[in-house]
C-alpha cells in the first residue's frame, strides 16, 4: 500500500509541476493543432474518392511522428533536471524505493502525452458526423498512440537518468525513437532480408515499432503488440533504476 | 543512534572516504570539520543512505542502512549541501509535498514554518526566494517529521550572521533529544553549537573529541603570555628560561626595564603560572600580565589539516625565534 501511496504522492507532484511550467500546455497544444492541420492540409481527408469515413490513414499515421518529437519533449526533463538542481539527493532520502519515484513521475509524464493525444477527440467526432467509422479502428488507433508515446517516453525516461542536460537528452531520445522507428519500416525490412537473411529482418521486425504501431491502429490489439510496449516499458523503467543506483556507487 | 563503521567510499582511482568510523548518541551534537574536498559531503551522504559505501556500514538506532534504507530514511532528517528545491513550487506546497512523502500531516508543516521563521514566503514561489529563505526551507524540511536524527551539510552556509545564531541555537535545543552530525567551515560555530567534534582530513579522522579537548591540542596551548619589569628584558628572559619545565620564551617586546613575551612550556601542562608568580616575588619584579593561552580551535584545524609542503614552510620559518632563545 505504502508503495502505491508513494508513487501517487510523486506522481501528484511531478504532473503539478509539468502543468506549473507551462511546457505541459504547450505541448497539448502543438500536438493538437499538428495533428489536426497534418490531418487536413496534407492527407487528402477531404478527398473525392475517398473511400470511407476512416481515420486510419488520414489521422493516425500523422500521431506517430509527431510522438517521436513530443514524448522527448515532456519525458526530457523528469531526471535530467533533479540531477542538475540536486533535488534527487532530497527525493533519494526520503522514505520511497527509487522504483516508486521512477515509476510516479513516468506516470506523470505518461498523463500529460495522454491527455494531449485524448484532446483530438473532435476530429473523431466530425467523422462520426460525416459518415459512419469503424469504432474498433478509433479506439486501436488511439491505443497505438498512448501505447507508442508510452515507449517513447521510457527510452526518453532512461536516457533522462543519464544525463544533467534536458537538451542532450532530448536529442539522444529523439534520435533512439526515430531509429527504433526506421529499422522496421518496409524498405528497411525488404533491404534486410535480400541481405543479412529472414531471421535478421525477423528481428528488426520485432525490435522497432513500426509493424507494432500501424497493425495496433488498424484496429489489431493483439497480444503479441501490448506484450511488445509493456515488456520495453518495463525494461527502460528497470534501467532508468539501474543507472541511477550505478551513478551512485 | 549513529554508528559508523569501517566506512570507506571510492569514486573510480579516487578514495574520498577513507575507512571512518564514529559514534553519535542520542543528545549528542557532532560537529564535522574539514578541509573542501576532505569527505565530508561524501560521509553525510552514506549516512543518509543517499550513497551506497564502497565498503563499511551505517547504522542508524540499530537499523543497517544498506539493509533496511527505507526504514533508516524515515528516522532521519536530511539537509544536503546547497540546499536543493523544487524551484517550481511554492514553500508551503513543497513542505506539504514533503511532509506526505513522510507521512505527516498540515500541522507539522505549519510547525516546521514557524520554526524556520518562513511565514512571510510560505506563499512564495522557491525561485523568488533569497538564498537565505531557500536555505531555510530545505531546512523546514528536514525537520519537519521531527526526527530522531538529523545530518546537516553546511546548515549555516549563505545566512546573514543573524540567521547564522539562530540556526546555531536551533541546533544546539534539537540536539538536546536528537542526535545530529553537522558539518561547517565555522569553526566559532563548533565551540557554539557542539558537544563533539571531528576533523577529517583527506578522507580520514584526524581528530576526535569534544571542542575543548582539541583547543588543549594547539601548540600555543597551556603557554602564558607574560609582561614583567623591573629588570632589564635580557634578564628577565633568561630567569624565565631558567624555571624548570619551560621549553623556550618566545619574546615579543624587550627594553632596558621591562619584558613581554609568551611563556612555553615543555609538556602540555598548566603549572608555570605559579612558578612564574614565584620567580617574580624572589626577585622583586613587577608582573604586570600573566594570561593561560587557551588554544584556538583553528590553530589546531591549520595544524593538522595542512599538506606536508605547508607543514615543512612553516618549520623553516619558526626555527628563527627558538635559536635566538636558546644561544
Amino acid at each position: 500500500m505504502s508503495a502505491l501511496k508513494n508513487i501517487w504522492i510523486v506522481y501528484n507532484r511531478e504532473l503539478k509541476a509539468q502543468f506549473n511550467s507551462m511546457l505541459a500546455y504547450v505541448f497539448i497544444v502543438i500536438f493538437v493543432l499538428l495533428s489536426m492541420s497534418l490531418t487536413f492540409l496534407l492527407d487528402d481527408f477531404f478527398a473525392p474518392n475517398a473511400q470511407d469515413a476512416s481515420l486510419e490513414f488520414s489521422f493516425f499515421r500523422w500521431p506517430m511522428w509527431l510522438l517521436m518529437f513530443l514524448a522527448p519533449a515532456v519525458g526530457m526533463r523528469l531526471w535530467a533536471e533533479e540531477q542538475r538542481t540536486g533535488t534527487i539527493e532530497l527525493l533519494l532520502t526520503m522514505p520511497l524505493a527509487v522504483w516508486h519515484a521512477i515509476v510516479g513521475k513516468y506516470l506523470a509524464a505518461l498523463s500529460v502525452i495522454t491527455i494531449a493525444i485524448l484532446f483530438t477527440f473532435p476530429i473523431v467526432i466530425t467523422v462520426a458526423y460525416l459518415g459512419d467509422p469503424d469504432n474498433g479502428t478509433v479506439w486501436g488507433g488511439y491505443l497505438a498512440c498512448i501505447f507508442y508515446g508510452g515507449g517513447a517516453l521510457a527510452i526518453t525516461c532512461a536516457v533522462s537518468a543519464l544525463t544533467r542536460s534536458s537538451v542532450a537528452c532530448l536529442i539522444i531520445a529523439l534520435a533512439l525513437c526515430f531509429g527504433q522507428l526506421l529499422i522496421a519500416i518496409p524498405p528497411v525490412l525488404e533491404y534486410a532480408a535480400d541481405n543479412w537473411g529472414g531471421r535478421v529482418a525477423d528481428v528488426l521486425g520485432s525490435l522497432g515499432t513500426w509493424a507494432h504501431y500501424t497493425e495496433m491502429k488498424r484496429g489489431v490489439i493483439s497480444f503479441a503488440n501490448v506484450v511488445f510496449y509493456l515488456s520495453m516499458i518495463g525494461f527502460c523503467l528497470f534501467l532508468t533504476s539501474v543507472v541511477i543506483k550505478s551513478k551512485r556507487s | 543512534m549513529i554508528s559508523v563503521r569501517n566506512l570507506s567510499k571510492s569514486f573510480g582511482q579516487k578514495l574520498a572516504v577513507d575507512d571512518i568510523s564514529f559514534e553519535v548518541k542520542k543528545g549528542e551534537v557532532l560537529g564535522f570539520l574539514g578541509p573542501n574536498g576532505a569527505g565530508k559531503s561524501t560521509t553525510m551522504r552514506m549516512v543518509t543512505g543517499y550513497l551506497p559505501p564502497t565498503s563499511g556500514e551505517v547504522f542508524i538506532d540499530g537499523i543497517n542502512v544498506a539493509e533496511n534504507s527505507i526504514g533508516a530514511k524515515q528516522k532521519i532528517g536530511y539537509l544536503p549541501e546547497a540546499a536543493p528545491l523544487y524551484s517550481d513550487m511554492t514553500v508551503s506546497s513543497f513542505l506539504s509535498f514533503i511532509a506526505e512523502l513522510r507521512g505527516k500531516g498540515k500541522s507539522d508543516v505549519e510547525a516546521a514554518i514557524d520554526i524556520c521563521f518562513l511565514g512571510p514566503v510560505k506563499r512564495q514561489s522557491i525561485d523568488t526566494l533569497s538564498k537565505g529563505y531557500r536555505h531555510r526551507t530545505c531546512l523546514a524540511q528536514s525537520i519537519l517529521h521531527d526526527p530522531e536524527i538529523l545530518v546537516l551539510d553546511e546548515p549555516t552556509d549563505g545566512l546573514d550572521p543573524n540567521q547564522k545564531q539562530e540556526v546555531r541555537n536551533l541546533i544546539k535545543r534539537m540536539g538536546e533529544d536528537k542526535a545530529i552530525i553537522f558539518s561547517t567551515h565555522i569553526l566559532e560555530e563548533v565551540e557554539a553549537a557542539c558537544t563533539r567534534a571531528i576533523i577529517i582530513d583527506q578522507g580520514r579522522v584526524v581528530a576526535d573529541g569534544a571542542p575543548n579537548d582539541l583547543k588543549a591540542k594547539a601548540s600555543g596551548s597551556g603557554s602564558h603570555t607574560v609582561k614583567i619589569s623591573g629588570m632589564a628584558g635580557s634578564g628577565i628572559r633568561s630567569e624565565l628560561s631558567s624555571i624548570s619545565g619551560v621549553k623556550m620564551v618566545r619574546e615579543f617586546a624587550s627594553s632596558e626595564s621591562s619584558f613581554s613575551g609568551q611563556v612555553i612550556p615543555s609538556k602540555k601542562i598548566n603549572t608555570n603560572g605559579e612558578s612564574i608568580f614565584n620567580l617574580c616575588k624572589e626577585k622583586g619584579l613587577l608582573l604586570e600580565e600573566l594570561r593561560v593561552e587557551e588554544g584556538r580551535l583553528d590553530e589546531v584545524f591549520r595544524e593538522i589539516t595542512k599538506t606536508d609542503t605547508e607543514i615543512s614552510e612553516r618549520n623553516v620559518k619558526e626555527e628563527d625565534p627558538e635559536k635566538v632563545v636558546q644561544d
